[in-house]
């Protein structure tokens, strides 16, 4: 799809040796803090096309952050500072003359908690086909979003219908369909499943392993077993606590097969096995 | 039956005799301690509210007395008699009225949203925002008679004459602020989650305030609105100075016009049996006009999603 977006301009060459598909996005994170409080430092995290990057690890250990990081979601919050780079096709999307406005087109966002607007389903799904002056068939976009998000059947006789009379299973679905709606061309999701119950967490899950066909995905989760069922790769963040204060940190990336059954750090092990949480 | 068993069954009687015993009664005491304090309290609560509600029902029973006969086709549309003239009526007020208070809503809107969009969502804690906050919460106590003086000063004496317009800027600076405060607390409890959304969708924070801050406060800032046309169309004081009255209806905004509220003033205070029961019938349309907007308003505010 998206095989090169107008953001993407020049210093391909600085994308690091593709694997597999390719590497889509790659965060090189050197330190973000909130303030004066260092979250997150020296992570270097790949996304390759076609796959779902699981970021897995404790409280406190940043992965939100990082995920936030890579649409800029984090400038909205006034103390956030980034250093390092995050290159999308070749482009830092940090780069001053970058306006994350654009960069949140083509990287889109599945929150926590559902969040739909305060308007009917079709309006829900079609708000940013409308927002980018989208003239086809809306009808037929919207139709496309929502079957693609896994919920057409229980939506289509009551599009007029609020999106918040939904439940939160379908909520979510509906927020997935909204932020596929416009075919973008990365998917973040912060732990798009803590807010919803077992089988509704399963049909999201089944959902996103169907997306990753045609989206690139990163999926924040608490859930190791779901980082097993639907990560092509997994980060595994952890805490530092040596200088005295909560610094996260990536301890390990690579196939997630690899990271549960024989990690290279011992702090992996541990915590893929529950030794600590 | 064999003897064990009715062994058996007088030890359960027994127990069961003990547990009767030792169950506290479920019953409702009306008259024991705590029952009777909570009862008298309810009771006083319900009389607070009900004496809260006597003086609008007085005034609105009286209005219906003494202004409902006189309420006819004539007396909303004919120019008010002169001193011992029978029949007549208050239309050019009724006009005035209307037309005063369509100029204070076309300033005091726009106004109103822009600043509450500023202080809710652009710079909410910064200093300037505290600033026009407090001025505005300042500004919603403010005595009506001396926004009739400031404009005075500032319309009047520099038009050389009384005018609607004045009349319209005055009522607006009476409604600004209600607007503005409204306004910001209907778009401050917009949630930051559906904020959240649409800037992860890729919204320009325009976008953000127009198609989403905006639309979900919308019941919310009409609703402010509504209560503000409700109390300038009410307001005498501050015509007093700007507006003054007509006895005729109105044919430009630079003239002296008529309101309802003034005209009430005006006539209750006449020695004449015909111009009292106009001001009665004028006291009613005016109750009438406050009231539905205030209906208007409630219905506005229901959440649609």
């Amino acid at each position: 799809m998206h095989a090169n977006p107008k953001m993407t301009a020049a210093g391909a060459s600085t994308a690091p040796a593709p694997v597999g598909n390719g590497v889509v996005m790659d965060c090189q994170l050197q330190k973000v803090f909130y303030g004066d409080f260092l979250a997150v430092r020296d992570s270097s995290l790949p996304l390759e096309k076609n796959k779902i990057t699981g970021f897995i690890g404790p409280s406190g250990c940043g992965k939100s952050t990082v995920l936030r990081s890579l649409n800029r979601m984090n400038d909205l919050i006034p103390a956030f500072r980034f250093e390092g780079k995050v290159t999308y096709h070749g482009q830092d999307i940090y780069d001053k003359k970058v306006d994350p406005v654009v960069v949140r087109r083509y990287i889109g966002m599945v929150f926590q908690q559902p969040n739909p607007f305060a308007m009917s389903i079709y309006d829900n799904v079609a708000f940013g086909l409308r927002l980018n002056g989208f003239k086809g068939n809306l009808d037929e976009r919207v139709e496309k979003a929502l079957q693609g998000a896994a919920c057409w059947n229980e939506v289509k006789d009551k599009l007029k219908n609020s999106g918040l009379s939904l439940s939160g299973g379908q909520q979510q679905r509906l927020c997935i369909a909204r932020a596929i709606a416009t075919e973008p061309d990365v998917l973040l999701m912060d732990e798009p499943c803590s807010a919803l119950d077992p089988i509704a967490t399963r049909r999201v899950e089944e959902l996103m392993v169907e997306l990753k066909e045609n989206y690139t995905i990163a999926l924040v989760t608490h859930n190791m077993q779901q980082a097993m069922r639907v990560a092509d790769t997994t980060a595994f963040f952890g805490v530092d606590i040596s200088q005295g204060s909560r610094t996260g940190y990536l301890v390990e990336m690579g196939p997630t097969k690899k990271v549960f059954e024989e990690p290279e750090q011992q702090l992996t092990r541990e915590y893929v096995r529950g030794e600590f949480s | 039956m064999s003897a064990p068993d009715l062994a058996v069954e007088s030890n359960l009687r027994a127990l069961s005799q003990q547990a009767d015993r030792r169950r506290p009664s479920l019953q409702r005491a009306p008259l024991e301690g705590r029952a009777l304090r909570s009862g008298i309290l309810t009771g006083l609560t319900w009389i607070a509210a009900l004496l809260a509600a006597v003086p609008l029902f007085s005034v609105i029973y009286m209005l219906f007395v003494e202004g409902g006969s006189r309420l006819s086709w004539e007396t909303l549309t004919a120019l008010p008699p002169s001193a011992f003239d029978l029949g007549g009526g208050f239309g050019n007020a009724i006009v005035g009225t209307v037309v005063m208070v369509g100029i204070a809503t076309l300033i005091s809107v726009p106004l109103g949203i822009l600043a509450a969009v500023y202080l809710a969502i652009l710079e909410p804690d910064s200093r300037l925002a505290d600033t026009v906050r407090f001025l505005a919460k300042v500004l919603t106590g403010f005595p009506s008679i001396l926004a009739g003086v400031f404009v005075y000063a500032v319309m009047v004496v520099t038009m050389k004459t009384y005018s609607a317009l004045a009349g319209g800027v005055a009522l607006a600076v009476l409604m600004l602020p209600t607007v503005v405060l409204a306004a910001e607390q209907a778009m401050a409890m917009v949630p930051k989650k559906m904020k959240d959304a649409a800037y992860g969708m890729g919204c320009t924070r325009t976008q953000v305030i127009l198609k989403v801050v905006l639309p979900t406060g919308a019941s919310g800032i009409l609703t402010g609105v509504m209560l503000a046309i409700a109390g300038a169309a009410g307001n005498s004081a501050p015509l007093l100075f700007t507006a003054l009255f007509s006895d005729y209806y109105l044919s430009s905004l630079t003239e002296p016009t008529a309101s309802l509220a003034i005209l009430i003033f005006n006539f209750s205070g006449m020695p004449y049996d015909n111009q009292i029961q106009l001001a009665w019938a004028a006291s009613l349309v005016l109750v009438l006009i406050v009231l539905a907007f205030n209906i208007l308003a409630r219905l506005i505010g229901r959440q649609k999603y």
